[in-house]
């Protein structure tokens, strides 16, 4: 089941996605007509490697749920491409979309709401098999004592109703689901933020374990940058639809480069009363990405605004550690 | 012992459940000085709300009850005073903040009148001078246009905004202690930022005890000067954030410390995991609460819950073992901890 390092090694990335858009359309007035749009994901880039996570953090409302949703195809986007093994899936239709809903896979915030209350586990973990006609009776039974001990349940779970468990071992039966079919690609979307600090530093060592037996490429969207640094090889900061920096995790926290990088990285409070603050405090709040400011999105908080910043749209660049803001614009 | 505002001794909060009768908290101690800030952490389920509520006495009725032990606000006894005096005692002298503004904030009342009507209850004000005051009291905690925020709905306002109106309110009376019960869970890092700050600045300004609740050590950490680390409402340990942060002497508040995620550990490396859960109320083991997930366990765990036991000045640990822990703590802080059990 396991990749040799070779191929593990290969530079091809297992998901590309280039100036992706989700735009939702906002209906306003008594006609209930399209008038402005919520453009929730704005022109997004970035690749992931086989066997490697990228994180993606940022605050509520930037777009990075509605990102890991059109990646799974759970959204139609408005415009770009998401390139999965080489296809272009940004714009399959329902049939054509199966074969890969099988290698990308996803783990949701709230197990309580993303399994269904009224099936046993053995039924829920089963659904995937049905669904994509894989295996006998006998095969699936089978296959669902494997996950629930991959995952680490006991066996005799599989009669037993979701509300039977705690948080922490409803997120396993989710993490069970989503490992069922061999993906290749899970988009975690806040898999821990529900969860109880001792219970999440579990929920963390076991994915990091499932990533390391089976190869597995993820998407970590979070809020909680502490959290998506430990499970993270690069990390990409997302501020309203756009990505304003990424780079390793490693790099992004020591050499931040962008203004909010830095409030970010500064707001996060410390687990060490030694610890000296030295804090950047970000002034308002993010602003509505239906009527988001002019130039840079960041100038109505940027602590470093010069004037060019509320007319031009940066871009992002740069090799290793890439960054949109105009502190950093290299001279054309 | 002037100076203390709030003392809680061995409080003890029932529920009567359909299941039979739970107690939510369990002989739990602590007081707080005048200016501190006292942090109760906790996970969900140990107690440390239903301990806020039990201070206001907005216990859920008939089913929540204090069956035992003191709250002493500047010497006098809460636990036994008539709800009608009590009721002049909250916003007054308590002011609360609650996690959710939106729950906190009625959605049919603009936020002048539900600013206003804490003034008007507590102080004998015109409604004009209330009206001021309020103004006066938005523009303390940082709204920028207070006067037009007055005539506003709660929905009209951003998270932040909101919990910002809370804190408006709950000070608005100049009370001597704050209960903030996860005033920033449900905000975001930035925001949570400015809202630390605020609750830091009016603290100085008008000399408030602050007793903050949470579940986040990082949080308790930077805000407040000593700490009570709940468990399966019980508190397993309480001390100086110094004393507690640096060495943890109770197991759970050791692996506890141990198993957040921090930005300067090793991407994927093994995180300290405290096995098991936390278990129910219903069945609370006989002895330590802790016993079913505590690598210290005796036999002699089982038999009965350990007393606070003083180990240094102002540090009290709940475990008969915390002797055989500390001789298991590599000198040098936790940070040397953590790379032990990430080898491990």
């Amino acid at each position: 089941m396991s990749v040799s390092p070779l191929q593990a090694k290969s530079i091809e990335p297992i998901l590309s996605v280039r100036d992706l858009k989700m735009h939702f359309p906002v209906k306003e007035g008594i006609f209930m007509r399209t008038g402005k749009f919520n453009k929730a994901v704005d022109g997004i880039n970035f690749d992931i490697m086989p066997g490697e996570t990228l994180g993606l953090v940022g605050e509520s409302g930037c777009g990075k749920s509605t990102l890991g949703r059109c990646i799974a195809r759970l959204y139609q986007p408005t415009a770009g491409q998401i390139s999965f093994e080489g296809t272009d899936i940004a714009k399959l239709g329902r049939k054509d979309m199966m074969p890969f809903r099988r290698d990308i896979q996803m783990i949701f915030q709230d197990p309580m709401e993303s399994l269904n209350s009224r099936h046993t586990v053995g039924q829920i973990l089963e659904e995937p098999f049905q669904v994509h006609k894989i295996g006998d009776k006998a095969y699936r039974k089978k296959r669902v004592v494997e996950l629930l001990d991959l995952v680490g349940l006991p066996a005799r779970s599989v009669t037993r109703y979701p509300f039977e468990f705690s948080g922490g071992q409803r997120q396993r039966i989710g993490i069970a689901r989503s490992i069922a079919l061999n993906p290749k690609l899970i988009i975690c979307d806040e898999p821990v933020s529900a969860l109880d600090v001792s219970i999440q530093s579990q929920i963390l060592n076991l994915l990091i374990d499932l990533q390391k037996e089976f190869n597995l490429s993820y998407l970590f969207i979070a809020h909680d940058l502490a959290v998506v640094k430990h499970i993270s090889d690069r990390i990409a900061i997302m501020y309203l639809g756009k990505i304003v920096e990424s780079g390793e995790g490693e790099s992004i926290y020591r050499t931040a480069r962008h203004p909010y990088t830095q409030s970010l990285i500064s707001a996060i409070p410390v687990p060490d009363p030694h610890h000296v603050a030295t804090r950047q405090i970000l002034v308002g709040d993010v602003p509505s990405p239906i009527n988001p400011p002019s130039g840079c999105t960041f100038h109505t908080r940027c602590p470093k605004v010069m004037d060019v910043c509320k007319e031009l749209v940066p871009v992002l660049n740069g090799e290793d550690q890439p960054v949109s803001c105009h502190l950093f614009e290299q001279p054309k | 012992m002037s100076d203390v505002i709030l003392s809680v001794n061995k409080l003890i909060t029932e529920f009567s459940t359909d299941e039979g009768r739970v107690r939510a908290v369990d002989d739990v101690s602590f007081s707080i000085k005048e200016g501190e800030t006292l942090g109760i952490v906790g996970e969900s389920g140990c107690g440390k709300s239903v301990t806020a509520l039990s201070i206001m006495r907005l216990l859920p009725q008939p089913i929540g009850q204090i069956m035992g032990g003191e709250i002493l606000l500047e010497g006098q006894n809460l636990v036994e005073l008539p709800l009608e005096q009590m009721r002049k005692i909250r916003g007054a002298r308590i002011g609360m903040v609650f996690q959710e503004p939106m729950t906190a904030l009625n959605p049919v009342h603009t936020i002048g009148r539900q600013l206003t009507e804490v003034i008007l209850l507590h102080k004998n004000f015109s409604k004009d001078k209330a009206l001021r005051e309020g103004i006066e009291m938005l523009d303390k905690v940082g709204i920028p246009a207070p006067d037009i925020r007055m005539t506003e709905y709660p929905h009209q306002l951003s998270g932040g905004m909101r919990q910002r109106v809370v804190i408006a309110m709950a000070l608005a009376c100049q009370p001597k202690l704050l209960i903030a019960d996860e005033p920033t869970t449900a905000l975001d890092v930035t925001i949570q930022a400015q809202i630390l700050e605020l609750i830091k600045d009016l603290q100085k300004q008008m000399g408030m005890s602050v007793v903050l609740i949470t579940h986040d050590l990082g949080v308790i950490a930077e805000t407040s000067s000593s700490v009570v680390v709940m468990y399966a409402g019980k508190v397993a340990e309480r001390g100086s954030v110094c004393d507690v942060f640096d060495r943890p002497s109770h197991p759970y508040t050791k692996d506890l410390l141990e198993s957040i995620p921090r930005l300067d550990t090793p991407p994927k490396s093994k995180l300290t995991i405290i096995p098991g859960m936390v278990p129910g109320l219903l069945d609370m083991p006989k002895g330590c609460r802790f016993e079913n997930r505590c690598p210290y366990r005796k036999d002699s765990c089982l038999v009965a819950p350990p007393d606070p036991e003083t180990i240094a000045e102002g540090h009290e640990v709940a475990c008969y073992e915390w002797q055989e822990l500390k001789r298991n703590t590599v000198p040098g802080g936790d940070s040397a901890n953590f790379k032990l059990s990430a080898v491990a």
